[in-house]
């Protein structure tokens, strides 16, 4: 098999930083170093986990494993402070839907504007505009301005935008809670056929009988640790226990 | 499938910089027009708030210094300013144009710190839009400028023109590279806003916008003048006067001595170095963007 993602040994420290302003920075200094300015811990500790083309994987965890951290590595959003992340062909993250949505464009400005931050061409944009439109059911409102949309009809456009991105790599985190149960199951069904196409997928969520349904390994996350990884069914079971 | 086969794996996040906006130049494209769009929703006047602001910066600023301070030439003042309202006038737009790129440019990462944190893109485009945006609001002042200009007896020769746009492409490297650099620094410590406005304050002051170079030059002596000279705003704000106010007057007023032949390319050299530093000072910060945000 190809390999999609080889994450190698990547640690990350984050720093909690308690100051904003460089005033206190030098008074800081100025004291001789005294206290602690930062406090430090380890969000990811010696992770390494490959993921082949065509592989659906969700990672599991408790809040705080360092699940959406790793997403974020993958990504490219972040980068490892010591390892190495490689990703192969095109990476998008239907990472908090409407991230790039601005309130006071039109539906119609928003779909290109999140289209392009996503990764998409004008041409790509264009091709897929009226398949977007139709997906999120938004109809004759996608010249109205999306401050005016119900929260639902924003969270349907912003998902039907960054479904229709067609990279080789979907990074899903947190957003199968989309809009109501027609939707849902929709967004679903759009996953697991994109699942289908070979495309490779990494899930994040909580909701442990939609992972089990939409992938088939499962990659267990503790205190920045991989804790398990291996079949979805063993890992749910783990975590549940 | 075939399409991943031959993809090599690539490390993601690592940007080639200024170099990527080429391939994201239709992002680009919707970013500065979203700017456009947003900057005055809301507001009656919508985008003359873009002329009226200057436009009473202006007459503030002639009232008080042209007539109060005697910088305009009159039959009493004779040894002022000829056309001191289109000298004044040109050397404002720049001025506006910089100060309105280099403000927004440094608060960019920030105000799109939910984007930044979440989803991966070259991030040089938000402080590179902001100058984009800044350019389209400078363009209409400049149709005012040359009406203007064309009142008072405007005839302006090539290499004045082309002065024009060397001036103004002065500036813009050199607000582009101060807005990375401070763009970047405002992530992790908020007072390189702050640290921004100010210099926006002496960089109106410290460039020959209201009062005549030559006035600096009596003042300073020829080193300390060379000093002020190697501004890049400075440089840029003489091109301005060159192609837009000295051909309104009689063609006796002095224009700084080797402008083309000198400060020019200093002008050019100074800012693209500036926007290199920008640039490697972007680079090793953007890395922690995302969590410092």
């Amino acid at each position: 098999m190809v390999t999609a993602i080889e994450v190698s040994d990547i640690s990350k420290q984050f720093v909690l930083r308690h100051t904003r302003s460089l005033k206190e920075a030098v008074v800081w200094l100025a004291k001789g170093r005294k206290g602690d300015l930062s406090e430090k811990f380890h969000a990811l500790k010696n992770v390494s986990v490959e993921i082949d083309a065509g592989e659906t994987v969700a990672l599991l965890g408790l809040n705080g494993s360092g699940k959406s951290t790793l997403l974020k590595h993958i990504s490219g959003v972040m980068l490892p402070d010591t390892g190495t992340v490689k990703t192969r062909g095109r990476v998008a993250g239907l990472i908090e839907v409407g991230a790039g949505f601005h309130p006071d464009l039109s539906g119609r400005d928003n779909v290109f504007l999140n289209g392009a931050i996503l990764g998409m061409t004008e041409q790509q944009i264009n091709d897929k505009f009226d398949d977007i439109v139709e997906f999120s059911e938004i109809g004759q409102f996608i010249d109205t301005e999306v401050k005016f949309y119900s929260s639902g009809m924003y969270l349907r456009l912003a998902f039907s935008v960054a479904v229709h991105t067609d990279p080789e790599v979907f990074l899903i985190d947190e957003i199968l809670a989309v809009g109501d149960e027609p939707f849902q199951r929709k967004c679903i069904d759009k996953i697991q056929e994109l699942a289908r196409d070979g495309k490779t997928l990494v899930v994040v969520s909580h909701d442990l009988d939609l992972v089990s349904r939409i992938c088939d390994r499962g990659i267990l996350m503790e205190h920045g640790n991989v804790k398990f990884d291996g079949p979805i069914h063993e890992a749910v079971s783990i975590l549940r226990a | 499938m075939s399409v991943i086969s031959t993809s090599e794996l690539t490390t993601p996040g690592l940007g080639g910089g200024l170099r990527d906006l080429k391939q994201s130049s239709f992002l680009l494209k919707l970013l500065v027009r979203k700017e456009l769009k947003v900057r005055y929703r809301g507001s009656v006047l919508g985008l003359l708030w873009s002329y009226v602001k200057p436009g009473v910066q202006f007459i503030v600023f002639y009232v008080a210094l042209g007539i109060f301070l005697g910088l305009e030439r009159s039959p009493k003042n004779p040894d002022g300013l000829a056309n001191y309202a289109v000298y004044l006038f040109s050397g404002i737009v720049l001025i506006n144009f910089f100060s309105e790129a280099l403000g927004n440019a440094a608060r960019s990462i920030v105000m799109n710190g939910n984007l930044i944190k979440k989803i991966y893109l070259p991030r040089e485009l938000f402080p590179v839009a902001s100058v984009w945006v800044s350019a389209v609001h400078f363009f209409p002042q400049l149709v005012v400028l040359v009406g203007g200009c064309v009142l008072a007896g405007w005839h302006p020769n090539p290499l004045q023109l082309l002065a024009a746009v060397a001036g103004f492409v002065i500036v813009a490297l050199l607000a582009t590279g101060l807005g990375l650099l401070f763009g970047s620094a405002n992530v992790y410590f908020r007072d390189s806003e702050n640290l921004v406005d100010m210099l926006l304050m002496i960089a109106t002051w410290a460039s020959p916008v209201m009062y005549a170079w030559s006035m600096v030059e009596q003042k300073l002596g020829t080193a300390a003048f060379a000093v002020y000279q190697a501004n890049p705003i400075t440089i840029g704000v003489e091109l301005f006067h060159y192609a837009f106010w000295f051909p309104t007057t009689d063609g006796s007023a002095a224009m700084p001595p080797n402008l083309f032949s000198l400060w020019l390319p200093v002008g050019l050299v100074v800012a693209v170095v500036i926007l290199l530093l920008g640039q490697y000072t972007f680079r090793r910060l953007e890395g922690r963007f995302a969590q410092e945000l």
